[in-house]
């Protein structure tokens, strides 16, 4: 199998999608003639000319409101935003219509709308760059939110959200697009609502989604050296949030961890550790843990920024002493 | 608020010459007004819940630049738009029922009066959310020219709308890409309570569109062939060159902002004032004048659409209320949704 970066993985899936569906075109801030912030697009405005690539101005509610329009309309648009932290201008496009036109119009009318977007930190970009808020999205009703942390989910997820009639929150992070892994030819689809058992393990589950799958995964090995099986459930579908894999895994491990890059407060682990506590009180030994970002702005400061965020190390930590072993 | 007139460059297109044109914007003006006097009336009943936004006193402003469109073309429409939606064809019992929050309603209740939308109809919804539908608009009228079509986009809001970013954002790409927009400002000299010259900078919106190289035209709103005639050229530039424009109509609400409002704001004299130049008896008298109609016609006409209205709120009264059970239905398209 074909091993790519997340970035090629996505960009196959754009290509893919374009030449499957005349219908599909992508609009965002300088994805065409630049070839994209981050480097996804590139090539496809060469390849598919300036109509179904559109450069947009740096105007974020016109690009996910004309989104949504052309959505409406005929088309399946896919709006890149060049940061998740850029979409905060465009969150009455995205939460007041995207998310609710279908609904407050009886059904009427569809909004078969991607918008890509990474998020993350790490790269000393501070304050307005750097943040997680996929959580935000997965609140609201009307909205479908994944967070692959592969390539070959990537493309998958991407592709099945371009043929997806709904509004697509897919969230994508700047640290993982120059991951490789091996990614299937052609026609590869991954489902936007099922959540996947990455690494098998029975002492201790770590659910986790995009950047933070990778980390799961670190720390799982680097337990293996421990002798302590971890099995890492990988948290890609936000909403509808897949919650069979992690409630199944808790019933064989009896221990959870929740791993993310954003914030907890209010936050995906909350979520899981919620429904957790719901379904599977009873096959609970510990308390759900919570790994996610300090509760402050993300600094600038290199070292700063390294305690900042979470990392292989805290779940190492904190899978150890959920299990008595620090 | 004195209204500059600032002339149109129009030639009177033959279709306003047209006796059956001239009855069909006279009715429609006349319906819209009477299914909105209902409006109140149920509202006061509390048949209708939530916020209720009247559009009378603009008729004008609204049939004249709705009765411009195809039946193909598109019209995206603000949280005051009963009678946008009327005058695009939706039938009086889908929009009264809607207000009652009927299933039989156009977003099966629920939507209600600030939601009113018809895929049918084209007509592309209502926005409670202000300067919202513009950048939607745009979309629309990118996927005209991506796949090719002439149709055009009808983009309306209120003055208050065009202080917001969205608005510049739109019609910034609408010139930059060429889309076939007509924006349509109504302007009632009002943002809900705070006058245009307290909100904004420039009170003769039409120049607004200057900055964006964009063609500006102001007209009298409770003129109905004075809003028609521009509309026509507008629309024509829209389908014809893909050049879009912004349409100002100087108009007026005789009622408060919503049904809440106590209207302490503007002056009785103000009001009386602009109820003088009403714009269905304007074209009444004109109608008169060129014999086309006589009172008794008039009289008759008024009979006929109050019946329309009044067979809407049967209808919508007699309707069934939405299944409890289907309380989710709709949240999400499901695979091969229409």
């Amino acid at each position: 199998m074909p091993v790519l970066t997340m970035r090629d993985a996505l960009n196959q899936a754009l290509r893919e999608e374009m030449k499957r569906d005349e219908s599909v075109f992508l609009l965002g801030e300088d994805i065409g003639l630049y070839d994209g912030s981050f480097k996804v697009t590139r090539g496809l405005m060469k390849e598919f000319g300036e109509k179904r690539v559109l450069d947009t101005p740096i105007a974020e509610e016109i690009i996910v409101g004309a989104a949504i329009g052309a959505a409406m309309s005929g088309l399946r648009p896919v709006a890149e935003m060049m940061t998740v932290n850029f979409i905060m201008v465009a969150m009455d496009q995205v939460v007041n219509a995207a998310a609710h036109i279908r609904y407050m119009f009886g059904g009427g009318t569809k909004v078969p709308l991607v918008i890509r977007t990474p998020g993350g930190g790490g790269h000393q970009l501070g304050a307005q760059h750097s943040h997680s808020h996929e959580n935000w999205f997965a609140h609201v009703p009307g909205l479908k939110v994944v967070a692959p942390g592969t390539p070959a989910d990537a493309k998958g997820m991407l592709k099945s959200a371009i043929r997806d009639d709904n509004p697509v929150m897919f969230i994508e992070n700047e640290g993982t697009y120059a991951v490789k892994g091996e990614v299937p030819d052609g026609e590869h689809l991954v489902p936007l609502d099922k959540n996947d058992v990455k690494r098998q393990g029975d002492d201790i589950t770590i659910c986790a989604h995009s950047r933070m799958l990778i980390v799961a995964m670190d720390a799982a090995t680097e337990l293996e050296k421990e002798g302590i099986s971890a099995e890492v459930v990988d948290m890609r579908a936000l909403r509808p949030l897949d919650m069979m894999p992690v409630i199944e895994s808790v019933k064989k491990t009896s221990r959870l961890i929740t791993v993310e890059e954003g914030w907890r407060s209010y936050g995906v682990g909350a979520e899981i550790a919620s429904r957790v506590y719901e379904e599977a009180f009873d096959y609970l030994d510990a308390p759900v843990a919570r790994i996610g970002a300090a509760e402050v702005p993300a600094p600038y400061n290199k070292r700063l920024e390294k305690i900042a965020f979470p990392g292989k190390a805290d779940v190492v930590v904190t899978a150890k002493a959920l299990l008595g072993k620090n | 608020m004195k209204v500059e007139q600032r002339p149109a460059e129009s030639k009177s297109p033959a279709t306003l010459s047209d006796k059956a044109t001239l009855l069909k914007l006279h009715r429609e003006m006349l319906l819209v007004r009477r299914f909105e006097e209902k409006t109140a009336e149920m509202y006061q009943a509390a048949k209708i819940g939530g916020f209720c936004h009247l559009n009378i006193g603009e008729e004008a402003t609204i049939v004249g630049t709705i009765s411009s469109l195809r039946p193909d073309d598109y019209v995206y429409s603000t949280y005051r738009e009963h009678g946008h939606a009327i005058a695009k064809g939706i039938e009086p019992n889908a929009v009264m029922a809607e207000l009652f929050g009927k299933e039989t309603g156009t977003s099966h209740g629920r939507g209600g009066s600030m939601h009113l939308f018809s895929q049918e109809h084209r007509f592309y919804g209502g926005y409670a959310i202000v300067g919202q539908a513009l950048p939607i608009a745009c979309g629309t009228g990118y996927s005209i020219t991506y796949r090719e079509r002439d149709e055009v986009v009808m983009s309306i809001f209120g003055d208050g709308a065009t202080n917001i970013g969205a608005f510049h954002e739109s019609l910034n790409v609408a010139k930059l890409w060429h889309l076939p927009i007509v924006f349509v400002c109504v302007n009632n000299l009002y943002g809900m309570g705070t006058a245009v010259n307290r909100a904004s900078a420039v009170t003769e919106i039409w120049k607004k569109a200057c900055a964006y190289n964009m063609t500006g035209e102001r007209v009298d709103g409770m003129d109905v062939l004075a809003v028609r005639r521009i509309t026509d050229q507008l629309v024509e530039q829209a389908r014809a060159k893909h050049e879009p424009s912004l349409l100002e109509c100087v108009t007026y609400r005789y009622r408060g902002h919503s049904m809440s409002d106590p209207d302490t704001y503007r002056g009785k004299d103000e009001i009386k004032e602009w109820q003088g130049r009403d714009p269905i008896l304007t074209l009444g008298d004109h109608l008169k004048q060129q014999k086309l109609l006589t009172d008794q016609e008039i009289q008759k006409i008024d009979e006929e659409v109050t019946a329309e209205v009044e067979a809407a709120v049967k209808f919508a009264e007699e309707s069934p209320e939405p299944d409890p059970k289907e309380l989710f239905r709709d949240v999400y398209a499901e695979a091969g949704a229409a």
